[in-house]
């Protein structure tokens, strides 16, 4: 390993102090007794326990829960049948296409997805609300997962499959007992990335959700704008717990995965 | 020939277990098999054995059903293949990667194709007991497969194979990755696997000393063709062609034109002013042919002496001595500057070698020894 120069620290350090020291006042602010912001007034948890009784968030928390466990499972199903298609069939028709659109949604500014979606749903003439909101991150959240399972897929021996036909699976058979068991880290990290891309999105939430439907992002920027409250901070620590356990989970199951390849 | 000996091959009557007929394989533009035709006889060891891309693991792909003829027929048991998809043929493949099921166990992994046939639950468990037993590995049933050696791996993939007893098995280079002296205890364990339990083994392998060692019959293949199917004996004595014959072991080729002499012997004129070299053999194209005789080196004797009558004969200077430790090979340039390998067994110590450079020396061999080859 290559030894850490004053020079690497120091940089180290400030990159760092730039991406998490804002997070850490946010937290740390979330736990001060003052109702005012920037003063400090002693260490509580009353800002949380008032969160607690507080309708709109726990309608927002529970809405934004639903939609994030249905979209995930959703686009973890449908990334992952897509992965399975790009990576096994091999060279079809419109492979390149198919495999260039699965990014497209990745790289694509969110006002844009939210947009169409907006106007898709509106030429439908559907009732904007949870669905919505949930069909929206579905499409976005299996671009991530197809693009995760493909990777693993990539480097995943297809004779392992062969061998699992020629012992008397159909390919189906073949899949749930050996290809999934075997590639479910995968698909287990991709489907909690999916849980935390829904949980913080807004700006597509924002454009597909309708009267009813409000998620804890969209919660939390329209109370800001009326001036920050400690109980806001209580509710964004609480998310930023909740998306960083996520990532943090997903990307130690695939490390375990590729520690156990490397046997 | 007694009817003891197992040689389905020549019983006009028997019924072939595997009947591929006129198979074509194309990958795009590439011919990957040319028309094979090739019969494999219940309770054959079966080799398949050739250089690397003429088509061995296709043959077995196709068999085991992961690919599909272009062309031709490939019969199992007297039914057509084609007809049957690959989880309901009675056939079972090793693969040469192994291909076991990183997520259970050696029993589990045993036990994948009982289960898949819903056995009943405990002749399943008699059965994996029965394979962890023959290929000893008892004490390893709980472990993954990361949590073993590649030999353990490789006997894993035996027993799964085996677990379901299939008719046909087929084994892709089984014991590529092992050592010499494990591959060798292998070899045996299989042949000995495939007698007590009276089923047809298909053998992939790169190594001929492994094809001659377990093989009822060896199918020689070259560019997607077979070109010489025969027990390894008759492979290896009597070649149907300089590839065979160069294919397998050692080989001395000496060029000429053959004359017959009468129905049941043929001479090579092989040099001008040279006396020719007689085969026992009836000669199986016009007079005056090109052909080649093909002769293994440890059929040919080396002598001061001329050697007696009624024996081949060549003069030739010994241009090297290769010494191996159990064999000497001499190398005899001979008058048209062809060079004649002949073999001796070092029974004496290196010090007491008779022969050295540049030595004339005699080369003679029986006249049966040698094949005549017209390609
Ligand atoms: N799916 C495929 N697409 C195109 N070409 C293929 C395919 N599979 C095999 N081939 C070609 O067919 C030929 C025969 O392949 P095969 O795997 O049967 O060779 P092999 O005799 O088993 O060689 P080896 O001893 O190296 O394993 C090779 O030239 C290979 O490149
Ligand atoms: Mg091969």
């Amino acid at each position: 390993m290559q030894k850490l120069s004053p020079f690497n620290i120091t940089a180290l350090t400030l990159g760092f102090a730039f991406l998490y020291i804002p997070i850490l006042l946010l937290v740390i602010f979330s736990f001060n007794e003052s109702k005012l912001v920037t003063v400090w007034g002693g260490f509580s948890t009353k800002w949380y326990a008032s969160l607690m009784q507080d309708k709109a968030f726990l309608n927002a928390a529970w809405t934004t829960f639903r939609i994030a466990l249905v979209s995930a499972t959703i686009a973890t199903v449908l990334g992952t049948m897509a992965a399975m298609a790009l990576v096994r069939l091999g060279k079809f028709r419109g492979r390149t296409l198919f495999s260039g659109m699965i990014y497209a949604p990745l790289v694509m500014p969110e006002v844009i997805t939210g947009l169409s979606l907006l106007l898709l749903f509106v030429a439908m003439n559907v009732t904007r609300g949870f669905w919505t909101i949930t069909l929206a991150h579905i499409t976005f959240s299996m671009c991530y997962v197809s693009v995760v399972v493909s990777s693993r897929l990539h480097s995943f021996d297809v004779s392992l499959e062969e061998a699992a036909i020629d012992l008397g699976c159909n390919t189906i058979q073949a899949f749930f007992k050996v290809t999934l068991p075997i590639i479910l880290p995968a698909v287990i990290s991709a489907w909690l990335l999916s849980v935390t891309l829904s949980l913080d999105d807004l700006v597509i939430a924002s454009f597909t959700s309708g009267p009813g439907a409000t998620t804890l992002p969209m919660e939390i920027y329209s109370s800001v704008r009326l001036g920050v409250s400690p109980q806001i901070n209580a509710l964004s620590s609480l998310l930023v717990g909740l998306v960083g356990g996520g990532v943090i989970l997903a990307s130690i199951i695939s490390r375990r995965q590729i520690s156990k390849e490397q046997h | 020939m007694s009817h003891n000996v197992f040689a389905p091959w020549d019983d006009p009557n028997a019924v072939p277990l595997v009947e591929i007929r006129g198979l074509l394989k194309r990958f795009g533009d590439f011919v990957a098999l040319d028309h094979i035709d090739l019969n494999v006889y219940p309770r054959e060891f079966f080799a398949l054995l050739g250089p690397s891309g003429c088509g061995k693991t296709t043959i077995m792909r196709m068999l085991a059903g992961f690919e599909t003829p272009t062309a031709g027929t490939v019969k199992l048991e007297g039914q057509d293949l084609a007809e049957i998809p690959p989880y309901s043929r009675n056939v079972n493949m090793m693969f040469q990667s192994y291909a076991l099921f990183p997520h259970i166990s050696v029993a589990d992994n045993i036990a994948f194709g009982l289960k898949q046939d819903k056995r009943p639950k405990d002749e399943i468990a008699a059965r994996v007991e029965e394979m962890l037993s023959l290929v000893q590995l008892g004490k390893f049933a709980h472990r993954k497969p990361h949590q073993l050696s590649g030999g353990q791996r490789q006997r894993v993939a035996l027993a799964r194979a085996l677990a379901k007893k299939p008719p046909l098995l087929l084994l892709d280079e089984p014991l590529g990755a092992l050592d010499k002296k494990l591959r060798q205890e292998t070899q045996f364990e299989l042949m000995d696997i495939q007698e007590k339990l009276g089923l047809t083994f298909m053998i992939v392998t790169h190594d001929q000393e492994e094809a001659m060692t377990v093989a009822s019959r060896i199918a020689v293949m070259n560019e997607g063709k077979i070109v010489q199917v025969a027990t390894p004996n008759t492979i290896y004595e009597h070649p149907n062609s300089v590839y065979v014959a160069g294919f397998l072991g050692e080989v001395n080729l000496i060029a000429g034109k053959a004359h017959r002499l009468d129905d049941h012997h043929t001479e090579l004129h092989w040099a001008e002013g040279e006396p020719p070299l007689r085969i026992d053999h009836p000669l199986e194209g016009t007079d005056g042919v090109d052909a080649t005789l093909a002769l293994r080196p440890e059929k040919v004797s080396i002598s001061h002496e001329e050697p007696q009558a009624g024996l081949c004969r060549v003069q030739g200077t010994i241009n090297d001595i290769a010494y191996t430790g159990n064999l000497s090979i001499y190398f005899v340039k001979l008058s048209n500057g062809v060079i004649i390998k002949a073999q001796e067994a070092n029974s004496r110590r290196l010090e007491h070698r008779n022969y050295t450079w540049e030595d004339t020396v005699w080369l003679s061999w029986r006249p049966t020894a040698g094949s005549l080859l017209l390609q």
